[in-house]
């Protein structure tokens, strides 16, 4: 019994980062356009979080440089995407690739050449039932399941820019045409999800961590990618199959100290969740509704 | 204006926007941003060991360079070189530690060939996905990279694992398989030569063979392709899997000429490097060679520049983003202008 | 929404309206007016200019010389918004709906008020003309769930919901089956009782009597007459609609052999998974052209993929010399004998290869040493075809920068070198210029001469009775008629291609 609550509770601590990147990819994609720059938008916010954390000393500072630098990113990828139109695989690769160097150099800069010899004191876990339960568990896994799940289901199912976001993504000639602003929705999208990205990477160094390391964000966002695929683009399955993947992890993190288990590969179970979606992909085969005007840039005739 | 003026103002375009792009990070570690530049693309040039050193830099990026650009000529988003890149490694480690009674060129080339044909395997699965059930390639080539880091984690954390030293590193491989240097003293391996004929051998191919038409043809136009009777399906496999055979390769030469055994940080992210080289080089054979000599001048020069000005080496993989983005950027301007966005009045 | 006596106040009038697209004259001193309580029909074959007309009212497109007047006043129209602020709507041929949306979503898209959108109010509305217009759609339901038809009362019910006074219908019939061409209709007669005016485009004769109060017919971008439609019938309108074609010229020297192609029951699917082609059966003699006539839409296109080897036909038999062809890819379809002339010349060239690779690349089995390409063959080869087809152009040029007519030399070149023994020719001159119009109809009929058996398809009627030997008309998938070319009656062809039966 023990051990299922502490496995559900690593569950929810490794799902959150995740659940902000799969939310942010999934507003980015919804509204036409894959950013393939998420893992450079979570390094970037794991880092710049860190560094304002490190600098001023308040983790609030922290959060919000991570939220702007996030906005930074996603209106690189606007002005990239939409504004120019050019490929959307070589933009987010390029603007991966950018985010992680420029990271690792001002690392080096303001942190010399060691690896997590800067520590901050990262957020404490909030504890309402007291330590070592399920619910101890930091603030921002808190958000991300109480808070930004429902609210970012609700902005997209209810308001006029969540519609106008579907909108944009699935048709926007006939979004044009009915007088929503394509550019500006997108550039929207793109930079909320940016920020939210940021926030899952800084996750890791401002709650999980308290330090920087080179590998911290280690693939996650092309996990993302994968999740909001599994997830069919909707918020709340993305934040299952977050959990599914996290629950995984959790697991097999657990077992792996296990004499008997020794002999596993436990890499092996880890690669599972994309084998997963790849499967899911292949099972549902055509029938997997990709946002119409995805990967397409809008110009009008 | 002349389409060569035209190219020329948009290659000078280029390089001062990139410039200017990255001078505020080269003077936020207080060095001149000139001197950097200097550092970063001359400075390499200037000896003998820094021009070894470009070659060898240069080296992993011809063969994903060669490999991403052969993809895209033919409309296939293989953004999976990193994968199958490690899978290479994979099999030249495993077959490498093997070898040991072999004579040399049998030994190499049986690494080799493995290598190529794990790069390939790996590459197959995107590819019938992709011809069979139209699964968008970018997305499955994508996630199997992850994968392949984690059979590589795997078997250094477990079968493979140094069982002295507990590090994570594979056995090293037989002195028969690794390859020759080609200059004496320097590192830089038989792999350049090999990445050259491949590079030239696939311009060749592209422009000169039937194939090579047929490869173009499906990339620029798949419905016109399929009308002239040329079956894009099997044009589009073969492309995905020469590509993850190169790619594949590329992994092997780096275990048999640099580092002798598999190791978890053996790939400094090489099949991404070569998104870069590919897009830059115009996706052409003699671009591809071109811009991954150029990668590794500023590989090696941003090393120089870290030991010489006390800037991060990472100055490099800035500016390699940085050039990418604004290549695509201006190229993009330059054919279309910018997006008419705004909504009518 | 208008006065019980509105029934004949003008709601909105056009004026000498011209429209030109270089030579091409698509409006030419066009007038139409539309009143409260009518709907107008405008008719007129492919390429008479309805479509710009009504592009021109909505503001997609902007007139070179006329008036709109609303209201009896003049007024600018630059974009559909200013259209639907003039109280203008459209519904176009292709829809400009979000498909994975509700209906209700639909409706609330594009109207923000507040913060919240507000889906009661879309589906008030959507009551309200389901009460006053018997427009039923269910509000909640995903528009890609919706058939076609439903889909076309959203896009009503868009317009509407602008407040459109003018509603403009672009062969709205074109992709409803009749059960709901008959609610669209009653639909139609709810919305002019309710003081209306609806613009109705088609090139169906029936659908025009049945629906409308007057008629426009439009040819080659000129109004032929507006008449009442209680004073007209459909042998008036198909002769207006299709003129007197000039007598065939160039059909006459030549003596059709034995049968070159035969098709025989042919049943094919359309691009929406609906059947296009159904039981088709035709043959072609040795040097005969068979015109294939019919509005467009009807099935030729599938036809011409069919023969084309890109679409696979789901029953029936394609005969060349005794042998079924049927489901051949295009490589085994050329190998047959089958020259193909596609209807979208991009679609047939790869635009970013030079003049030279795309001439050969139907036949890189005959341009190759081994397995390298052999040059100096495929340089000869574009060099001779350059010359013999007068292509303007150099062979390293690349296609992409090549005009029409050229682009069009340039796919005859690759064909006709090859002596096809059957020639399947889709819109060959659609879009050339005059001379490059008549080079490739002599190019046509040479081949014919040749003793190549010949299918064209065309929606230039005078092109078909100047070339064809003899006519089949398609309608709705189906071959309805069977002519000869020379003297054909061109109200009897009329009526045929416009309700598919002549009697």
């Amino acid at each position: 019994m023990t051990f299922l609550l502490e496995l559900l509770g690593a569950t929810l601590r490794n799902a959150t980062p995740l659940v902000y990147g799969t939310i942010g990819e999934t507003y980015s994609e919804r509204a036409g356009v894959l950013n393939l720059g998420i893992e450079g938008t979570m390094y970037a916010g794991a880092f710049f979080g860190f560094a304002a954390a490190a600098i001023t000393g308040s983790r609030t500072a922290g959060l919000l440089a991570a939220i702007a630098v996030g906005l930074a990113a996603g209106a690189l990828m606007g002005l990239l995407t939409v504004t120019i139109g050019t490929n959307q695989h070589v933009a987010g690769i390029g603007t991966t690739l950018g985010l992680i160097g420029i990271s690792e150099y001002v690392n080096r800069l303001w942190f010399g050449s060691g690896q997590g010899l800067s520590r901050i004191e990262p957020y404490p876990p909030w504890e309402p039932l007291g330590p070592n339960n399920v619910f101890s568990q930091y603030g921002l896994t808190y958000v991300a399941f109480f808070l930004l799940a429902p609210l970012a289901w609700w902005v997209l199912a209810r308001t006029h820019f969540g519609l106008n976001l579907r909108a944009v993504g699935e048709n926007p000639e006939a979004a044009d045409s009915a007088g929503v602003n394509v550019a500006r929705t997108r550039y929207a999208a793109l930079m909320i999800g940016g920020a939210l990205m940021a926030v899952g990477g800084a996750f890791f160094t401002l709650a999980a961590l308290g330090s920087f390391t080179l590998d911290i964000i280690a693939g996650r966002g092309w996990v993302c990618i994968a999740l909001v695929i599994f997830g069919r683009w909707r918020v709340w399955r993305g934040v299952a199959a977050a959990l599914l993947f996290a629950a995984v992890y959790a697991l097999q993190l657990r077992l792996r100290i296990l004499e008997e288990f020794q002999a596993i590969p436990f890499e092996l179970l880890l690669a599972l969740p994309y084998l997963v979606v790849i499967a899911a992909l292949v099972i549902s085969g055509r029938n997997v509704a990709y946002p119409g005007a995805y990967l397409k840039p809008y110009r009008r005739e | 204006m002349s389409i060569w003026r035209r190219r020329l103002w948009l290659a000078a375009g280029v390089l001062i926007l990139t410039f200017l792009v990255t001078v505020p990070f080269l003077l936020m570690a207080g060095v001149n941003p000139f001197a950097a530049y200097a550092r970063f693309l001359f400075v390499p040039l200037t000896s003998r060991f820094g021009l070894l050193e470009v070659g060898v830099a240069s080296i992993p990026l011809l063969f994903t360079g060669a490999a991403v650009a052969l993809a895209f000529r033919a409309g296939y988003w293989n953004i999976g070189a990193e994968g199958q890149l490690l899978l290479g490694a994979i099999a030249a480690a495993g077959i490498g530690a093997r070898v040991d009674g072999l004579a040399s060129p049998l030994a190499l080339t049986l690494v080799l060939a493995g290598g190529a044909l794990a790069g390939a395997v790996w590459a197959l699965v995107p590819a019938l996905l992709r011809v069979r059930y139209d699964i968008d390639e970018v997305v499955t080539t994508l996630l199997l990279n992850p994968v392949a880091l984690l059979v590589v984690e795997g078997l250094l954390n477990g079968p493979w694992r140094d069982p002295v030293t507990r590090f994570p590193e594979s056995p090293r491989i037989a002195a028969s398989a690794e390859m020759p240097v080609l200059i004496p003293g320097s590192r830089l391996h038989l792999g350049f030569l090999i990445g050259l004929v491949i590079i030239a051998g696939l311009g060749f191919v592209i422009s000169r063979t039937r194939a090579g038409l047929e490869l173009k043809a499906v990339g620029l136009s798949p419905v016109a392709a399929r009308f002239a009777g040329i079956n894009v399906a099997r044009t589009l496999v073969a492309a995905a899997l020469i590509s993850g055979a190169i790619a594949g390769l590329g992994g092997a030469g780096e275990v048999a000429g640099i580092q002798y055994r598999l190791t978890g940080g053996l790939s400094a992210g090489f099949g991404y490097t070569g998104i870069v080289v590919a897009t830059l080089g115009a996706l052409r054979m003699g671009g591809v060679a071109l811009v991954a000599l150029l990668l590794g001048d500023l590989t090696v020069g941003a090393s120089s520049a870290s030991r010489a000005l006390g800037i991060p080496s990472q100055a490099g993989d800035i500016v390699a983003a940085a050039v990418l983005l604004v290549t695509v950027a201006m190229v993009a301007i330059n054919r279309y202008g910018l997006r008419q966005n705004r909504t009518a009045p | 929404m208008s006065e019980p006596d509105g029934a004949t106040s003008v709601l909105v009038e056009l004026r000498a309206v011209t429209k030109r697209y270089g030579s091409l004259i698509a409006n030419n001193g066009v007038d139409l007016s539309l009143r409260a309580g009518e709907v107008h029909g405008i008719l007129g074959e492919n390429g008479a200019g309805k479509t710009t007309l009504m592009r021109i009212l909505y503001g997609l497109t902007r007139p070179d010389q006329g008036q709109v007047l609303v209201d009896g006043e003049s007024v600018t129209i630059r974009s559909p918004r200013d259209a639907i602020g003039a109280g203008i709507g459209m519904v176009a041929q292709h829809f400009s709906l979000v498909t994975p949306m509700t209906v209700a979503e639909n409706l609330t898209l594009g109207r923000p008020q507040g913060l919240l959108i507000d889906l009661e109010a879309a589906r008030a509305k959507v009551d309200e003309a389901a009460d006053r217009f018997g427009i039923r759609v269910r509000a909640d339901a995903r528009v890609a769930d919706l058939s076609v038809g439903e889909q076309q009362r959203v896009e009503i019910l868009k317009a509407l919901a602008g407040d459109c006074r003018v509603l403009i219908l672009d062969e709205p019939t074109a992709v409803l089956v009749p059960q709901e061409v008959s609610g669209l209709f009653a639909t139609l007669r709810r919305l002019t009782a309710a003081g209306l005016a609806v613009a109705f485009i088609s090139h169906k004769l029936s659908e025009v009597l049945d629906v409308t109060q007057r008629v426009t017919v439009l040819r080659r971008g000129k109004v032929v007459g507006t008449v009442a439609t209680a004073d007209t019938d459909e042998r008036q309108l198909a002769t207006m609609m299709v003129g007197r074609p000039a007598a065939p010229a160039e059909s006459a020297a030549r003596s059709p052999g034995d049968t070159a192609l035969r098709v025989t029951a042919l049943d094919a699917l359309g691009r929406q998974g609906l059947a296009a082609l159904k039981g088709v059966s035709f043959s072609v003699a040795k040097g005969e052209i068979l015109g294939i006539a019919g509005v467009s839409g009807n099935g030729q296109s599938e036809l011409a993929e069919v023969l084309s080897g890109m679409r696979l036909p789901t029953a029936g038999s394609i005969e060349i010399d005794g042998r079924n062809i049927a489901g051949f890819n295009p490589r085994r379809m050329m190998a047959a004998g089958i020259g193909r002339i596609a209807e979208d010349r991009y679609a047939a060239v790869v635009p970013d290869l030079s003049v030279a690779y795309n001439l050969v690349l139907e036949h890189l089995d005959e341009f190759r040493r081994g397995a390298l390409l052999d040059e100096t063959r495929i340089r000869a080869n574009a060099d001779e075809m350059i010359s013999r087809f007068g292509i303007v152009s150099g062979p390293d040029d690349p296609v992409r920068k090549l005009s029409g007519g050229n682009l069009q030399k340039v796919l005859l070149a690759r064909v006709l070198s090859r002596n096809p023994k059957v020639l399947m020719v889709s819109q060959p001159t659609r879009g050339l210029d005059v001379g490059a119009t008549e080079y490739v109809r002599g190019e046509i009929v040479a081949q014919a001469q040749r003793g190549a058996g010949i299918v064209l398809i065309s929606e230039d009627l005078d092109e078909l009775l100047a070339l064809s030997d003899r006519l089949v008309v398609f309608y709705e998938g189906r071959v309805v008629g069977e002519l000869a070319a020379a003297g054909a009656d061109p109200e009897q062809l009329g009526l045929l291609m416009a309700r598919g039966s002549a009697a």
